[in-house]
């Protein structure tokens, strides 16, 4: 009877399984057939084998690429992360209007990002933008911002950590209201201080989530596109070129679907890779957490 | 004392909730002000916050042109076409996955929840080539499929996994079969799951940007897109500009928040993105 029944559910997936079949599985499979060949839209592919991949490494571009999502990524975690944290610890507070203030909170990350990032372009301008006229209240020089290569990223991630850090702060938020009350009911009584109580109480609790967070928010980093192309486009010169960034003017400015695909695929495993870390720095901790309270 | 300690902690708190919300109220509010301003109040320095006249026109010359409306239907058609047809599909699909306990599943929804959204695009375009649907709505509809359909299908596992069994077992022993069993037991108590799932599917949808640049042509742009196309032609008019980028994020913002609690919900289950 069992046996009978399990396999009725399949009509309700069926249709589903079409459409990823065709909108997923179909291109990933489709890319590492195309990454074997040289392909110029417009003209046959030869199969290569693995010259796409050989070339890679010696495609200063891309190498570049490589650092500059990094550096990205990497600033748009850290920071997203710990401003999350001390979001949600104050939303976790019974408040007036919490709901209302948590609609305006999230507000940056739901809104349409070509339309924030065009917004943000008019505010790095260098004379006419609000954010040098901010600097200069507080006595500070004008910078160039996006303007510049030296300042572009770090420009970039203030973006980014402004459209996200919300998402860090829901995820905490959850993380949070999970906690039981009876240890911070005993670390009242024990007359623990506000900042004890965050640190040895909330945060190795909210330590998985603090994680999950971490995981979203380089996976979404690691892949920005629309900040970036919207804003720079890459530039000045290179400077902000992302890989996702490259992999869209070698896919549709130069039209090389091949190389592209061998790009797709070794960004993926990228990608992969970097949660693999993620994951290991994970564990490690873990066992310090331990030690250390032990 | 003690009462001196709490009105402190309140102006803490306060002041906290001040630093927080103040860079999104701030933006949004700049991001106005923006589009409210003749270019004389845009370019002047130090910067005018409140004009002495209001230029509304900067609203009027964008819903006045004569594409404006071709875009926002455009938008309107593939952010529904995707939302509904991800609905028809992943909710029964969420349904027959969470009963089947398929948790193996949810690996492809990972995946494409970490895969670039630019990597559909290669060979989907391709693929739209050489079917001729350039220059359709049918290209753009389809490839939103892949952010619409993994939201719809993520949360509606999650819904229909914290949903009670007992309802559906004793309709199945009155003899219901699983399509009625799924279409008058279960379903009516998916309500709210199924709204997070179409609140979410619709925003990144239309917030979608990547999509658009590659496969839109002149005539099939979505809002984003168009927007986008607006920074050439005016480089200097920052007005016009600021409207537009209000008026293609303001149905999203006002989705925001009215159903800011359905939104929480479904990203802090699932917390899935699109693109």
């Amino acid at each position: 009877m069992r046996g009978w029944q399990r396999p009725s559910y399949w009509p309700f997936i069926a249709p589903a399984l079409t459409v990823v079949l065709a909108v997923i599985i179909f291109p990933w499979a489709y890319t590492i057939w195309m990454s074997l060949h040289e392909w110029k839209v417009g003209s046959p592919p030869t199969f290569v084998g693995l010259a796409n991949y050989i070339r890679l490494p010696s495609d200063t571009r891309f190498v570049e690429s490589i650092g500059h999502t990094l550096v990205y990524t990497a600033l748009s975690v850290v920071l997203p992360v710990a401003l999350g944290t001390f979001a949600a610890v104050v939303f976790h507070n019974k408040f007036p209007m919490r709901g209302f203030l948590r609609g305006l909170f999230i507000m940056p990350m739901m809104a349409t990002p070509v339309a924030i990032a065009l917004v943000w372009t008019m505010m790095f301008h260098p004379q006419l933008g609000i954010l040098n006229y901010l600097l200069s209240l507080v006595g500070l020089p004008p910078q160039l911002w996006v303007f510049h290569p030296a300042t572009v990223i770090p420009s970039l991630v203030l973006v980014e950590t402004w459209q996200w850090t919300p998402l860090v702060m829901l995820i905490v938020l959850g993380g949070l209201a999970a906690i039981p009350t009876e240890p911070y009911e005993s670390a009242q009584i024990d007359g623990a201080t506000r900042w004890q109580t965050f640190r040895y109480i909330s945060l190795p609790l909210i330590m998985p989530f603090l994680f999950i967070a971490g995981m979203i928010r380089m996976i979404d980093a690691v892949k920005s596109f629309d900040i970036i192309f919207a804003i720079t486009q890459g530039g000045p010169g290179t400077a902000s070129e992302t890989i996702n960034l490259y992999l869209y003017s070698v896919a549709f400015v130069y039209y090389d679907v091949g190389y592209a695909s061998a790009i797709v695929v070794v960004f993926f495993a990228l990608i992969v890779a970097l949660a693999g870390a993620l994951l290991r720095l994970r564990q490690t901790t873990h066992w310090n957490d331990a030690g250390g309270s032990a | 004392m003690s009462r001196l300690r709490e009105l402190l902690g309140q102006a803490g708190l306060a002041f906290a909730l001040l630093v927080i919300v103040s860079p999104a109220v701030l933006f949004f509010l700049w991001m106005l002000s923006l589009s409210v301003k003749f270019e004389i109040d845009n370019a002047s320095y130090p910067p005018v916050f409140i004009p002495e006249h209001f230029n509304w026109g900067n609203y009027a010359a964008v819903l006045s042109s004569n594409r404006f409306s071709t875009y926002f239907m455009n938008s309107l058609i593939v952010t529904g076409a995707a939302t509904g047809f991800a609905l028809l599909v992943g909710v029964p699909a969420g349904y027959g996955l969470a009963r089947m306990r398929a948790h193996k599943a949810a690996i492809v929804i990972l995946i494409a929840r970490i895969t670039p959204g630019l990597s559909y695009l290669i060979p989907l375009f391709l693929l739209f080539q050489w079917l001729g649907l350039l220059g359709t709505l049918w290209p753009q509809i389809i490839i939103h499929l892949v952010v619409t359909v993994p939201i719809v299908i993520w949360i509606m596992i999650g819904y229909f996994e914290t949903t009670p069994m007992e309802l559906e077992e004793s309709a199945l022993i009155d003899g219901a079969n699983r399509w009625q069993i799924f279409r008058y037991v279960a379903l009516p108590i998916a309500r709210p799951g199924i709204a997070v799932a179409f609140i979410l599917a619709v925003i990144f949808s239309w917030n979608n940007f990547v999509f658009g640049i590659v496969l839109a042509g002149r005539e099939t742009r979505t809002l984003p897109v168009a927007v986008y196309n607006m920074i050439s032609f005016d480089q200097l008019s920052w007005g016009p500009l600021a409207a537009a980028a209000l008026i293609v994020t303001l149905p999203v913002l006002l989705l925001t928040m009215f159903a800011q609690r359905q939104i929480v919900a479904g990203l802090t289950a699932g917390a899935v993105k699109g693109g």
